[in-house]
């Protein structure tokens, strides 16, 4: 998806010291996405996570959470030229101090006698909920701050057998504070 | 009233305005053939699909109105992605249509398919993808709406065969809301507080200058900024993009500025305290090495593009505008510089010590290009059109020719597309045919396009070709003696192959040759006399000669290299 150089599953916070969240509203037409990322690609900039979903007003509009690096290029920049595009329809730009971000992370992963109890600890400690299990594993899911997952991200590297997905982040500005446009 | 998908095109063009179309058919666009026989719009069979798109970019260049290319799918579409290339980097308005497979094709590598809107998305202000007839007319009329409005640029239709050749009801939106581009919000209000601020910084300039791009041209902000001008005694450079936007005659005129732009233009905004860009956009060609470019002055920015505002110099003032809102603001607001006598006095000394200077030729020895430049400007009709190809012919066809008026120097500036030249002069003399159009072209820019000249002879386009032929690639050839110790690798064309002559004469043109002084004025007369069909004009010019002034890439401005019969006086 990005130039982002380092991996996205990294063992220590993903999050940049200089990230910004772009909250764009997209027309829900074919090929948005790659003129996004094809925008960031050719004016190098990095992209550290995106998500995408269907915008409240339905089929019409979507929303594209995209965490920029801000050290990539000003944001000044991003911004103006995100806003060219013109399937682009609003950009709110969130700062993190001001912004209530949360990701959804989902792991499986695979247990035994002797490690099931210490693993349950984890569950209940990163406030994760048990979604699936079966004799050899458990599905656990994840609804916090990046902060939040990256600790639970780490606390699992203990297991040897875990496969986890995260969304990347969405982000709304807190209450009292708004997204600069 | 119900149409076909290829019918309602057409129609959509016609609503449009649109006049002529410069094209070339093939399978996937065949249905849009058939009604056009049937439409008053003119359609130009083009030799190459490339040259389809430069000449709707001449036409565009020249009359200010957006030019229209329609090709086929596949390579057809391929083709012209350079002068798509080549009009998003230098903000021309172009409609390009172009035939796709069959939408139940898409997707499998279908006879002659490729994804143009995908291979386009970034060298395209925008792009469709038209899923069905009854969606033509809103893309035709967004796609003019988009091309010509806010910072102008190409737009890109592909439109599937099955999409043409299906049935739809008739309409046409009226309104801009119907056009469905909900996030397109090209003008905004200027901001009060940034014109105030830019008036402030303009009381206190005590050596200020106008630094005019191609922004100025495409906002039509001549007559604005010659009034502004002149109310504030300013001084004004113009760059590449930007040559006609102000006289040349003027006594406030400084010329080009960059890489090979005039001493005085280029040394005055090293030396300026305040700089007002008007539509520019800081490129690198005019820039040199950024941070000693103009070290020393504030910036007021004006351009229609947020974007451009910060992104390769500190902007002191923003404002996002049009040229022409801007410079009037400025007017309504009385915006004026302090005395300017000594700042002037500084400029006339510059003027007076390196002016623009070449060697003259002896009688019999090969041809100065410069001088072949005056000597067709000091014939030429006025309000000749210019078009040039890139290279060397193209810095001194807009240093040696004086531009009076907007639409008269038709180049490829951001890109710098060799080739340019002759599809662009032709689609130039389409859009205004009561003016005389002179391409002034480089022997290796010829060789790419020339075949146009055929669709010239035929359609009835009677451009004017001068090559400066130099055998050589002249520019890179200049760089490898200035910078590779003259290891000249690979720029060597030959001055005899192809014979300019006898190729113009097989392409139905008239052929010339001037290889010294007398046959030079011979030729142009000559020239001059023809009206009916193309000349080409074989000038055999001397391959030694350089492009001057100049600053070598990568450098600071201050260290611009004069020519060399100006070098070793003190500055």
């Amino acid at each position: 998806m990005s130039a982002t150089p380092e991996p996205f599953l990294g063992t220590t916070d993903h999050t940049p010291v200089r990230h910004h969240i772009l909250s764009v509203l997209v027309e829900n037409k074919a090929g948005v996405l790659a003129r996004i990322a094809g925008l960031f690609a050719r004016r190098g900039f990095n992209i550290y996570s995106l998500a995408v979903a269907p915008a409240e007003s339905g089929a019409r509009f979507s929303r594209v959470t995209i965490v920029v690096d801000a050290e990539s290029a000003p944001l000044e920049q991003i911004v103006g030229q995100l806003d060219k595009l013109v399937n682009v329809v609003a950009i709110s730009d969130l700062s993190p101090k001001d912004a209530l971000e949360r990701e959804l992370l989902l792991a499986t992963i695979q247990t035994n006698v002797d490690n099931r109890t210490s693993l349950l600890d984890i569950i209940a400690s990163a406030g994760a909920a048990i979604v699936d299990v079966d004799a050899r594993s458990v599905t656990v899911m994840l609804a916090a701050t990046p902060g939040g997952c990256d600790e639970l991200e780490r606390a699992l590297e203990a297991f040897a057998d875990v496969e986890l997905h995260r969304t990347g982040r969405v982000a709304l500005p807190r209450l009292g504070k708004t997204a600069s446009a | 009233m119900q149409l076909t998908g290829a019918q309602a095109l057409i129609k959509s063009l016609e609503q449009q305005g649109v006049e002529v179309i410069f094209g070339l058919p093939g399978g996937a666009i065949l249905p849009v053939y058939d009604p056009l026989l049937d439409s008053s719009i003119r359609h130009i069979l083009v030799r190459h699909e490339q040259g389809a798109g430069h000449m709707a970019e001449g036409y565009a260049l020249a009359t200010g109105r957006p030019g229209v290319a329609m090709v086929t799918s596949g390579p057809g579409a391929t083709n012209i992605v350079t002068p798509i290339g080549n009009a998003h980097m230098d903000s021309t308005p172009l409609v390009v249509i172009t035939g796709q497979v069959a939408s139940g094709s898409i997707g499998t590598d279908a006879f002659q398919e490729c994804d143009i809107t995908g291979i386009t998305m970034g060298i395209t202000k925008h792009n469709f993808l038209v899923k069905s007839a009854q969606e033509i007319p809103r893309a035709v009329a967004a796609a003019f709406h988009l091309a010509t409005t806010g910072r102008p640029g190409p737009v890109l239709i592909d439109v599937p065969k099955d999409v043409t050749q299906s049935m739809m009801d008739w309409w046409y939106p009226s309104t801009v809301e119907e056009y469905d581009l909900p996030g397109y919000h090209p003008e905004v209000p200027l901001d009060e507080d940034a014109i105030a601020l830019a008036v402030a910084l303009i009381s206190e300039a005590e050596r200020p200058v106008l630094y005019v791009g191609g922004g100025t041209l495409k906002s039509r902000a001549s007559a604005e900024l010659l009034a502004f001008a002149e109310r504030t005694k300013m001084p004004v450079v113009t760059t590449l993009m930007a040559r006609g936007a102000f006289p040349d005659s003027h006594n406030q005129h400084l010329g080009m500025p960059g890489m090979h732009g005039m001493y005085t233009a280029v040394t005055a905004i090293q030396k300026s305290d305040l700089l007002i860009s008007l539509g520019a956009r800081f490129d690198d060609r005019v820039t040199g090495k950024i941070p000693a470019f103009a070290a020393g002055a504030k910036v007021i920015h004006v351009d229609i593009d947020r974007a451009e505002f910060n992104k390769v110099r500190h902007a002191d003032v923003a404002i996002q505008s049009n040229v022409a809102a801007a410079l009037r603001a400025f007017d309504a607001a009385s915006a004026s510089p302090k005395s300017l006598d000594s700042w002037w006095k500084q400029i006339r000394a510059w003027q007076e010590q390196y002016p623009l200077v070449y060697e003259e030729a002896s009688t019999e020895g090969l041809l100065r290009p410069q001088h072949v430049i005056e000597a067709i400007a000091a014939k030429a009709a006025p309000g000749t059109i210019v078009a040039s190809g890139v290279g060397q012919h193209q810095m001194w066809a807009s240093q040696f020719w004086k531009y009076e008026e907007p639409g008269t120097w038709i180049n490829s500036g951001g890109a710098g597309t060799m080739g340019f030249g002759v599809p662009a002069a032709i689609g130039a003399k389409v859009g205004r045919p009561d003016r005389t159009v002179w391409c002034i072209d480089g022997d290796g820019c010829f060789q790419m396009t020339a075949q146009e000249l055929v669709t010239a002879r035929l359609e009835g386009i009677p451009i004017k070709v001068a090559i400066l032929n130099n055998a050589y690639l002249g520019m890179v050839r200049q760089w490898q003696e200035m910078f590779y110790e003259e290891r000249y690798s690979e720029v060597y064309l030959s001055a005899d192959l192809p014979d300019y002559v006898k190729w113009a004469e097989a392409m139905g043109c008239v052929g010339l040759r001037a290889t010294n002084l007398k046959e030079m004025h011979d030729v142009i007369e000559e020239a001059n006399r023809i009206n009916d069909v193309p000349v080409v004009i074989d000038f055999r010019t001397d391959s030694s000669e350089k492009v001057f002034p100049m600053v070598a890439a990568g450098a600071s401005n201050d260290d611009i290299m004069v020519h060399p019969l100006q070098r070793g006086v003190s500055k």
